[in-house]
């Protein structure tokens, strides 16, 4: 079955929401099961004490990425039609540093919140009930965001494209990139004195 | 599952956490052709809430606008059903390593009431941000970066470059 499944008509689009709730409790349970549902876990790899975030994140970077560009090479699938999010120059940064802050103050994102809160974690329900009113906000002063938010379209630009780079070049960089903040963690979090949470 | 497995410490190995991760962003990607997410959800929620209570209002606003159509309601969206998915999963994995407890987790140095202030701040800004990114740490720098989108790298150290900034301003409220 070449994919996207759905994209190509392989599997209806009826089966679309059960599909996704199936692939939320692969995503949740991988999250909890890493430690995401904690705070003081999360904000370990900023303070040298716990590297798991770079760790799971670039792990399930390169794992998905890999994945991609096997089942395209092999006709598996057609990448070309995956989804990308179009690449708003000033809108992506300034949107990216505004979570930033949000991540420091906070000690999570959305979908780590998600799974703190199902397991109980009251700083997480105001967390996510935070995103809520965040949402609000934007939305109501949409106005005098617009003209930020719709500047610099660069549409669906792949980074290695942006770089003049062959993708699997660029892919194999990432990789190596990846392997070496590893062990750099690692060395790290020797260094570094343990914080009890 | 061996005992100590279940008192509330035990985390998976991360590299192990992060191949589950990737398979399943993977299979996302193979069978619906979209990444994952998990702001986008909120967005559903409050365009679906809005435009519930006050629909002119809703309808004029040219953000919400843009997520209203006459056939679907936004809360219909897929982002909505992997949200709870994502609940369900975070409650399975809770019970099978024992973490099931109401707790408000804070630093020794912060009180409660401090950490729950800082979590609904970080949460709003998440909101805003989120939005202006097109998507947070799941849909815009997680996804993107499987695909190597440039919005999602450039997001992604945008997001983690900020954040390790800021988490040193803020130091008092973690070690």
């Amino acid at each position: 079955m070449v994919g996207p499944l759905i994209p190509m008509g392989v599997i209806p689009e009826t089966w679309n929401n059960v599909i996704a709730l199936l692939l939320g409790v692969g995503f949740g349970f991988s999250l909890e099961a890493s430690g995401f549902s904690s705070s003081r876990k999360i904000m370990g790899t900023f303070f040298g004490y716990d590297f798991v975030v770079l760790r799971v994140f670039f792990t399930a970077a390169i794992t998905a990425m890999t994945g991609i560009f096997y089942f395209d090479y092999m006709g598996w699938m057609d990448a070309s039609m995956l989804y990308i999010n179009p690449y708003y120059v000033m809108s992506a940064i300034i949107g990216g540093i505004i979570m930033g802050f949000g991540f420091a103050l906070g000690g999570f994102c959305p979908g780590t919140s998600f799974t703190g809160v199902a397991i109980g974690k009251i700083d997480a329900m105001f967390f996510s009930g935070g995103l809520f009113i965040g949402v609000f906000i934007f939305s109501e002063l949409y106005p005098l965001f617009q003209g930020l938010y719709n500047s610099h379209n660069l549409g669906g630009a792949k980074i290695y494209e942006l770089l003049g780079m062959r993708d699997t070049v660029f892919a194999f960089l990432l990789i190596v990139v990846a392997v070496g903040m590893f062990y750099g963690a690692a060395f790290v979090e020797k260094k570094v004195t343990k914080v009890e949470y | 599952m061996a005992k100590n497995k279940r008192d509330g410490t035990f985390y998976i190995n991360p590299y192990l956490g992060g191949v589950l991760l990737g398979l399943v962003l993977f299979g996302t990607y193979y069978i619906t052709g979209r990444g994952l997410g998990a702001s986008g959800a909120v967005k559903s929620s409050v365009v679906s809430a809005v435009h519930t209570i006050a629909p002119v209002h809703a309808e004029g606003n040219k953000y919400y606008s843009k997520f209203l159509s006459d056939d679907a309601s936004p809360m219909s969206n897929w982002l909505v059903f992997e949200v709870i998915g994502v609940i369900v999963g975070g409650f399975l994995s809770g019970t099978l390593y024992g973490r099931l407890k109401f707790i408000v987790e804070h630093s020794p140095k912060i009180t409660g009431r401090t950490r729950l202030i800082a979590a609904l701040a970080g949460g709003i800004l998440f909101g805003v941000g989120s939005q202006f990114a097109r998507g947070c740490t799941s849909g815009a720098a997680l996804s993107g970066m499987a695909v190597l989108s440039a919005s999602g790298i450039i997001t992604m150290m945008a997001i983690f470059g900020s954040a390790y900034l800021f988490s040193w301003i803020f130091k008092k409220l973690w070690i």
